[in-house]
């Protein structure tokens, strides 16, 4: 058995291991919009593959990263709901 | 004294069976082969993350990664700024690769076609829930209603099921009468005869539905149940996930950056699996839709090609039943093709206000008027979001019988400090 870990969606602790990519454990969290759209509509991952940018978060405070090629790492930062250009929540709850 | 002949470098994009197993058949013959691909590991999107059962695939990665073969993972190609050179970005590195010659293996992504609530969270490709699964995503007690077409609704079906999901529907766009003659057709590749009976087996009990179409998923901030379609009647099945796919098309990008012919939306290629550009090979997907079978035959082919000479390629003992393989591969690919082909009505499903371009919200009554892909691009913003097309191209030219004109690099979103790392530095002292 993988050794297990714990990563952060949005301050939750969610256990994990080193297979589990981070749309997945974001989907884990219970979260199912990761983002929104430039009208504000929730979206969240498509095509799995890298490919719709559909799926995009913030790890470790980079936003706009494709969260289903990216595997969970122990302790990774991961931060759901930025706007469509992959800002970070607190710059767009400015707005 | 003579020089020491270089060995021949060969340039191999894409890890999936085709590119694979090229870059194995180069290697052997001596040549340095670099195998880049965009994602974390071996095996492309059939045998994602190196997990599959298959005998085949498990022998494949052993011996690429027992090879030669140098292995760059998590690169996509940006640009090809100059013959004999590619441009590679690797977590914010940029990455040259020069090549003597180039097998572009570059696989197909799923066609997703727009209907009412089709951008909702949960509403995933069929191979995209499989790729959320093997990533870790839990199914057990979900309902996942599974839609579409193609042999993958199956196999992706069953796969969910073994991973303790409950299917209550696999609704298959084409007819009855065509998926039979289909069947009828895995008679030129007996692997998938069998697999479609192990597969069949896993199945029981689910029901599966011909000429039967999502029109309408619902749900506020996620999807909570999705309408589906038959001539005989529309119906309502409530569940957590909808996984939708329309079949695939091949990942262009990089053949058409390079010049390399395409016809019908698949690039052209001669005997020996060679684009109209020479020196650069096709092998898989973007040559036409066939599988791993026909992937792994077009690969060897390649590999051979791209280090022999044309006198010393007949040497090589292997080649006639490489072609002999291919040749089977190809009349099951011609029976995928028409056995799936997509229904009329799909193109009836979107509403004026339901979103194509997800990237830029755009949706398809902004599009009315317009003559084109690019009109719509300049005046709409068509395409001009993340995804650059690679979701709501193969919709549009569906939809509205606009095919993919060109490209330009960069073919993936490059951070600007990516870009800038691979210019030469210049002071500026003015």
């Amino acid at each position: 058995m993988r050794e297990q870990f714990e990563v952060r969606v949005n301050r939750e602790a969610i256990t994990v291991d080193d297979t589990t990519t981070v749309a997945a454990a974001i989907l884990r969290a219970g979260v199912a919009g990761f983002r929104q759209s430039p009208d504000g509509h929730w979206r969240g991952p498509l095509c799995g593959m890298g490919i719709c940018a559909e799926c995009r978060a913030t790890i470790d405070g980079v936003p706009g990263q494709y969260t289903c090629q990216r595997w969970c790492r122990p302790g990774m930062q991961i931060v759901t709901g930025a706007a469509s250009d992959g800002e970070a929540p607190d710059e767009l709850e400015e707005r | 004294m003579p020089a020491v002949p270089q060995p021949v470098r060969v340039l191999v994009v894409g890890a999936g069976p085709a590119g694979m197993q090229a870059a194995l058949t180069a290697v052997a013959s001596g040549a340095a082969v670099t195998l880049v691909d965009g994602s974390p590991s071996l095996g492309g999107q059939i045998w994602r993350g190196e997990q599959s059962h298959s005998r085949a695939a498990a022998a494949l990665f052993e011996r690429v990664r027992g090879s030669e073969v140098r292995l760059l993972f998590g690169c996509q190609i940006v640009d090809a700024p100059e013959p004999g050179l590619l441009l590679g970005a690797a977590e914010g590195k940029a990455e040259w690769l020069p090549y003597d010659r180039l097998i572009l293996a570059t696989g197909a992504r799923e066609i997703f076609l727009p209907f009412p609530g089709w951008t909702l969270p949960n509403v995933f490709g069929v191979g995209g829930i499989q790729a959320l699964a093997k990533g870790g995503l839990p199914l057990a007690g979900k309902r996942v209603v599974v839609a579409g077409s193609g042999p993958l609704l199956w196999s992706v079906a069953a796969y969910l099921r073994g991973r303790g999901a409950e299917i209550p529907l696999i609704a298959e766009q084409t007819d009855l009468a065509r998926l039979v003659q289909f069947a009828a057709a895995l008679r030129f590749l007996p692997s998938k005869f069998m697999e479609a009976i192990g597969i069949a087996r896993t199945l029981i009990g689910t029901g599966l539905r011909t000429g039967c179409y999502p029109v309408h998923a619902h749900g506020a901030d996620r999807l909570t149940a999705v309408t589906l379609r038959t001539s005989a009647r529309e119906w309502t099945v409530d569940c957590d996930y909808l996984a939708c796919g329309f079949g695939f098309a091949p990942n262009l990008e990089l053949p058409l950056l390079l010049g390399c012919t395409v016809r019908d939306g698949f690039v052209v290629v001669d005997e020996w699996q060679q684009t109209s550009v020479p020196g650069i090979f096709c092998v898989g997907e973007p040559t036409g839709i066939g599988g791993a079978e026909k992937s792994l035959a077009e690969g060897a082919i390649a590999g051979i090609a791209a280090t022999c000479d044309v006198k010393d390629r007949a040497l090589k003992g292997s080649t006639a039943s490489l072609f002999a393989e291919r040749l089977r591969c190809r009349r099951f690919a011609d029976a995928l093709r028409r056995g799936f082909a997509l229904r009329e009505e799909l193109r009836t499903l979107p509403a004026s206000d339901t979103i194509l371009c997800r990237c830029e919200d755009v949706t398809i009554g902004r599009l009315i008027g317009h003559p084109s892909w690019r009109s719509a691009k300049l005046h709409e913003r068509l395409g001009m979001g993340h995804c650059q097309g690679r979701v709501c191209g193969a919709a549009a030219e569906f939809l509205l019988g606009w095919p993919m004109e060109s490209v330009r690099p960069p073919l993936f979103p490059v951070h600007v400090d990516t870009l800038a790392s691979v210019v030469p530095s210049r002071e500026h002292d003015g």
